[in-house]
């Protein structure tokens, strides 16, 4: 494999792992302050539909995202009454999340647009577009790296960077403020933050509410900038691979960060090489593709560390009286 | 007997006249649904002709999961339908179980063979249609490497794959076809974002025309090929129009043709296997105004000699599926 190949490869990564990346942040956000959250791929889809018929409707890109991430947290919302209000059994909540999205997207978009659960496709100010960022012209003809700058770095659209630049934050928000403190006691304990005075079911709805934000974006971001307008089930599955990256990242950000750029190297590869001879043996495609799913297997069979979720992961907070 | 009795015999009794009065031809859409700019919807498209031509009306079904193949099958024939037309080569085994119980109606199905006495099997010579296709895009590449990216890895996209390999070496012996598949299961169908990786990944490896065969999956592959400057081929419907310019040609698959002619038979509809190619219209690739001036005259003079030597049976083209191998790469 030349350095140029290796490139394309790794760019092709990035491109991949950044909706995972956002869905796997968001179901952290949320299975962290004890709310799981099955309901990632159908948050994304409608979020997909929305951004890309908005965009479409007033040709500019940014309200597309908006309107994206609205009916994203919109669902978001249904998952916390659920869930969080009604106590209701929250895998139940997510699975019917996913349901009501893959029919209402193609009914809203037929209804619309009559192109066969399809939007229109987009053009112009309706589309993010790439950055070029600054020096990549000087940097161009310095070997090795002007093409890693130029090609690596630069030349993503902006919600790549957001992506980027979540796991960061998203750090340092669980780990260095009193919010982030607290909603991870939320997910362990429950009953302690509320002896301490702070509203549990507050707390779980801002975490459900960030989720949604999270797969606003990445919805958005497969609609309007990977692609140019919506298709049926255009998600195929990623919202799920998002949760199994949050398992094999152990509920962590930046293990997260590492989990989901592994997984998109895995997919960027089985895209580009689609068998891959090792000595007299050649291992196929299909092995690649599957290769998240047996990780995750692994990971949660205890050969490699052990993944232990939130104690109170899935179940609704009853005060006692 | 109470009333609401009453009101439930007189229904029932309506809805069997009903029934009784009118075969309506009906139409079951497969899992790609209706309006899948291709497949499913040429058929729809030759349905609303049918219906729009006679002034008749059908039955139709968009399907939403595989468990309702065989109880929208028994629905609509025990409704009294005929013909039943269906698309797709999935309904093969329920129609095989199902059209044994009744003899009296008759199914069309498009895409796959089912050895019944009522039953109409409407396969397509897609090999052809991909050999004329494969033909232009070596004739419309200059890098000598074109790519091919199918939807779920299944003998019949093989079969597009193969007939477009052979096409392709018929012009330029020497050219190298990239070949994909977006996956193995059904959710291949409909991931225009890897549609969009593969081509990227074809067009690093030097590909400048790519033949999507991949449903939903090809919106990404015809979208990425129209943003990064290189042609692409549209199938089964002629999708020349989505990106104008930017579409070398489609392999155009009539399946509107087929829905249509079945539909006009209606309950006199010829039985037994009905091969739709490049002889009697049922393959053909597409020239319109969006894609006339990239096709030159002698592109065209070429691949309409290779046309009417395939329909004369001088030129045969390879069928994956008759041996499930393909001679070239």
């Amino acid at each position: 494999m030349d350095f140029m190949t290796l490139l394309q490869v790794l760019e092709s990564t990035i491109r991949l792992a950044t909706p995972l990346l956002l869905a796997c942040l968001a179901g952290l956000y949320s299975e962290r302050a004890g709310i799981f959250d099955i309901g990632l791929e159908g948050k994304m889809l409608v979020a997909a539909f929305f951004s890309a018929a908005v965009a479409y409707q007033t040709g500019s890109v940014w309200l597309g995202l908006l309107a994206g991430i609205a009916s994203s947290m919109a669902l978001a919302a249904i998952h916390g009454l659920a869930s969080i209000t009604f106590r209701g059994n929250q895998l139940i909540s997510g699975v019917a999340i996913n349901f009501l999205a893959a029919g209402m997207t193609v009914l809203v978009a037929q209804d619309w647009f009559q192109q066969g659960g399809r939007t229109p496709s987009l053009i112009g100010g309706a589309r993010f577009e790439p950055i070029t960022l600054p020096f990549t012209e000087a940097l161009a003809d310095v070997p090795v790296l002007g093409p890693i700058y130029g090609g690596l770095i630069s030349s993503h659209t902006i919600l790549v960077y957001v992506a980027f630049a979540a796991v960061p934050l998203t750090w340092w928000i669980l780990y260095r403020t009193r919010f982030g403190l607290r909603l991870r006691a939320v997910g362990e304990n429950p009953e302690s933050v509320d002896t301490a005075g702070v509203s549990v079911v507050g707390l779980r709805y801002a975490a459900v509410a960030i989720a949604g934000l999270l797969c606003g974006i990445a919805g958005a971001y497969l609609a309007t900038a990977l692609q140019a307008g919506f298709v049926k089930d255009m998600t195929a599955g990623r919202g799920f691979i998002a949760l199994a990256a949050l398992i094999f990242a152990k509920w962590r950000p930046w293990y997260a960060l590492w989990a989901t750029l592994l997984f998109g190297l895995l997919q960027a590869i089985s895209i580009r090489f689609q068998n891959i001879p090792v000595g007299d043996f050649v291992i196929p495609v299909q092995f690649m593709e599957a290769l998240p799913y047996i990780l995750t297997i692994i990971i949660l069979a205890g050969f490699v560390g052990k993944a232990i979720p939130p104690r109170a992961g899935g179940e609704p907070y009853v005060k006692e009286r | 007997m109470t009333l609401m009795q009453k009101f439930l015999g007189a229904a029932a009794a309506l809805a069997l006249s009903a029934g009784a009065a009118v075969a309506e031809p009906a139409l079951i859409f497969d899992l790609g649904g209706k309006f899948d700019k291709s497949f499913n919807e040429a058929a729809f498209q030759g349905a609303k002709r049918w219906a729009d031509e006679t002034g008749g009306s059908f039955r139709e079904i968009e399907l939403q999961s595989e468990a309702q193949r065989e109880q929208a099958l028994r629905r609509f024939a025990e409704a009294g339908s005929n013909p039943i037309i269906m698309t797709g080569f999935a309904f093969g085994n329920v129609l095989g179980e199902v059209a044994p119980d009744y003899p009296d109606t008759k199914f069309a199905i498009i895409d796959m063979v089912v050895d019944q006495p009522n039953v109409r099997s409407v396969v397509f010579n897609e090999n052809e249609g991909s050999y004329l296709v494969g033909m232009l895009a070596a004739m419309a590449s200059k890098t000598g490497t074109v790519g091919f990216i199918g939807g779920m890895d299944i003998p019949l996209i093989r079969k597009f794959a193969c007939g477009y390999v052979e096409g392709v070496k018929a012009v330029n012996p020497d050219a190298t076809v990239i070949q994909n598949m977006t996956g193995t299961t059904p959710a291949a169908w409909n991931d225009p974002v890897k549609g969009s990786e593969l081509t990227k990944a074809q067009i690093s490896q030097g590909a400048d025309v790519v033949y999507a065969a991949a449903g939903g999956t090809g919106v990404g592959v015809l979208q990425t090929a129209a943003d990064e400057g290189i042609l692409s081929v549209g199938v089964d419907s002629n999708q020349n129009y989505m990106h104008p310019g930017k579409v070398l040609t489609s392999m155009m698959k009539r399946v509107d043709n087929a829905v249509y002619d079945a539909m006009k038979a209606g309950t006199d509809i010829e039985t037994g296997i009905n091969v739709m190619g490049v002889g009697n219209g049922g393959i053909d690739y597409a020239i319109d105004e969006h894609n006339e001036s990239l096709i030159t005259p002698e592109m065209k003079a070429k691949v309409d000699e290779a046309k009417a030597k395939i329909a004369s049976g001088e030129l045969t083209v390879h069928d994956y599926m008759s041996d499930n191998t393909c001679p070239v790469e």
